[in-house]
């Protein structure tokens, strides 16, 4: 258990101070690596988590595909790959305090609620056969829906995106 | 390990990711930040799953990450047009539908 609570605490600051320079670095490139650092230390805790499969499908997804989409995009869309002045807002301060009371509100209604539970100590990690059971058995419509999602995500990125 | 302790990784990733689309310019750097978001609620699913014992967390882990993937798709290429019809991507130019 000690053992698991010092890699939680290792790979939370590691998340979080990723999340915080992606938010403020800039440059684009280099905020896209940094989000692949707290995607990854995501994964990590799937694992803490006991979600041995969400997490190789987080590597998979999100490292794998989402960042190529991001550098692409990046790619596309501006020539410059440098240091820029406008990436931010000139409004961007007003995020501080906004984003700080939502923090304080989920961080007060947290304790509040949870306190110190515990999380179960004797858990097994979850097999990826019971997942495959209840994605095609009680939630088989869902995963219809989702495919359709992604058939018009799909259809809908290349006729946006195609030069007419 | 206690339940809090990723609840409140995951709230502080949520809040961290609101500031970023609040003070972002960028819309490739308001797509990041949205990313942060989706996973900081990926980490409460699976915390609650692990809390409950219950698969059905997973089962919606991987919903919300495929759905994002989605959502990444559609965004960069609505970007991608934004970009070609103005050559700039800052979402604070884009106020043609104000009244």
């Amino acid at each position: 258990m000690v053992a698991q609570n010092i890699a939680f605490g290792i790979i939370a600051v590691i998340m979080v101070v990723g999340a915080l320079r992606v938010v403020t670095v800039n440059n684009v490139v280099h905020a896209a690596l940094w989000l692949v650092l707290v995607l990854a230390g995501a994964a990590a805790q799937y694992i803490l988590l006991a979600a041995e499969f969400v997490a190789v499908t987080q590597v998979l997804v999100y490292i794998g595909a989402v960042m190529v989409l991001f550098l692409f995009g990046t790619m596309l869309t501006r020539a410059q790959l440098g240091k820029e002045k406008q990436l931010n807002n000139p409004t961007w301060y007003l995020g501080i305090p906004a984003s700080l009371l939502l923090l304080g509100v989920m961080i007060l209604a947290l304790t509040s609620s949870f306190g110190d539970e515990k999380l179960p100590n004797d858990s097994e990690l979850v097999s990826t056969q019971a997942i495959s059971d209840q994605i095609f058995g009680p939630y088989l419509l869902p995963f219809w829906a989702l495919s359709f999602v992604l058939l018009a995500a799909v259809i809908g990125a290349i006729v946006l995106a195609r030069k007419d | 390990m206690l339940v809090n302790q990723f609840l409140i990784l995951a709230a502080v990733l949520f809040c961290i990711g609101v500031y970023g689309v609040i003070a972002r310019r960028n819309a490739v750097m308001v797509l990041m930040s949205i990313e942060l978001i989706l996973n900081s609620v990926n980490i409460n699913f699976l915390a609650f799953a692990l809390r409950n014992g219950s698969v059905d967390g997973h089962v919606f882990a991987l919903y919300i990450i495929a759905v994002a993937a989605a959502e990444v798709g559609v965004g960069l290429a609505l970007v991608l047009l934004v970009y070609r019809n103005r050559k700039s991507i800052a979402l604070d130019e884009l106020s043609e539908m104000k009244g």
